[in-house]
């Protein structure tokens, strides 16, 4: 277990900063089309916020609650992902391929950039995800209690 | 010198990697590597890799430090002191032969940015002129991430799924 930060400084600029991390990951996730970046980069800059928050605030702060609550979400990315595949299934074509997503209203290519943006949500969820849960099985409460007892 | 913040940034990136490999703390050695990784990322984005210099800058920067950190903080503290055996006379023998070898083989490489190589000509072109109309994607390289091999990606993040269930599995206890 992690617990607060002590100094005020690393306190306040923890405040301020994991906002601004959190806004510039998920501008990075949907800009991914356009630039630099993508589902892995956005993905990894918002577990690495949650992870920051973590080592700030301790486990058991009121802002760590999200990356608590994120934790259960193993295996959401993923299913995102092979939804939007089933999907592409269900609509009458290949697995994974966009065109086939019943969107009324749609052309072919707009289908296929949806589904870029789709996708790359899934591997967002799923990075960060993963991201939140190796840190938190790496300090479990025994580990970290051994080493300062030994 | 044209070519002396290139050359500088390649020395630093030489210093880095050898002086984590050779210090004898292992925390010095997990900055170094951090530091290495974020050369590395400016020699991606040199390269015109702006992709990968982002991914290398995140995760091997960000990321991998502070889960090398957090495992470091979880041993005992007395492990960090490295006590490296000298190198073996084989060793001395047989790598600096082995480095001759590959730089002799790396100079029937390809010039860097040839449009000849075989790597340009495959399927390259096809991919940089329609993947606009096909995906409405100005990004090509995420639309060939994303799009043309989009099997290859979620199998990827399978991958990164299957890694957090076995850390997850193998040392979390009971939370």
């Amino acid at each position: 277990m992690i617990r607060p930060h002590d100094s005020i400084i690393v306190q306040t600029l923890g405040r301020f900063l994991i906002p601004v991390v959190q806004i510039f990951g998920l501008y990075v996730l949907f800009f991914g089309q356009y630039g630099p970046g993508g589902g892995f980069v956005g993905g990894v800059i918002l577990g690495t916020s949650m992870i920051l928050s973590v080592l700030i605030f301790g486990h058991d702060a009121s802002r760590s609650q999200v990356a608590k609550k994120v934790l259960h979400g193993d295996g959401v990315g993923m299913l995102v992902y092979a939804g939007v595949g089933g999907l592409c299934m269900i609509g009458g074509g290949e697995f994974l391929n966009y065109a086939n997503l019943e969107i009324p209203g749609l052309e072919a290519a707009s289908r296929r950039s949806l589904g870029i943006v789709l996708t790359q949500i899934g591997v967002a969820l799923d990075v960060a995800v993963t991201a939140v849960s190796i840190v938190f099985s790496l300090s479990t409460e025994e580990i970290i209690e051994e080493s300062i007892n030994g | 010198m044209t070519f002396s913040y290139e050359i500088l940034l390649l020395l630093l990136l030489l210093v880095t990697a050898a002086g984590a490999i050779m210090v004898k703390d292992l925390l010095s050695s997990v900055l170094l590597l951090g530091s290495y990784s974020f050369f590395l990322a400016l020699v991606w984005a040199w390269l015109g890799a702006v992709d990968v210099a982002f991914v290398e800058a995140v995760v091997g920067a960000g990321l991998a430090t502070v889960l090398f950190l957090l495992t470091l903080f979880g041993t005992d503290p007395k492990d960090t002191r490295l006590r490296r055996p000298p190198p073996s006379l084989a060793k001395l023998i047989v790598f600096p032969l082995l480095g001759v070898l590959l730089l002799y083989a790396a100079s029937d490489l390809p010039g860097f940015g040839d449009p000849n190589s075989p790597a340009s000509i495959h399927i390259s072109p096809t991919y940089l002129e329609q993947s606009y109309q096909d995906t409405l994607t100005p990004n090509v390289v995420t639309s060939v991430l994303m799009d043309y091999r989009s099997l290859d990606t979620m199998v990827e993040t399978v991958v990164i799924f299957s890694a957090g269930i076995a850390c997850a599995l193998l040392l979390r206890r009971d939370t």
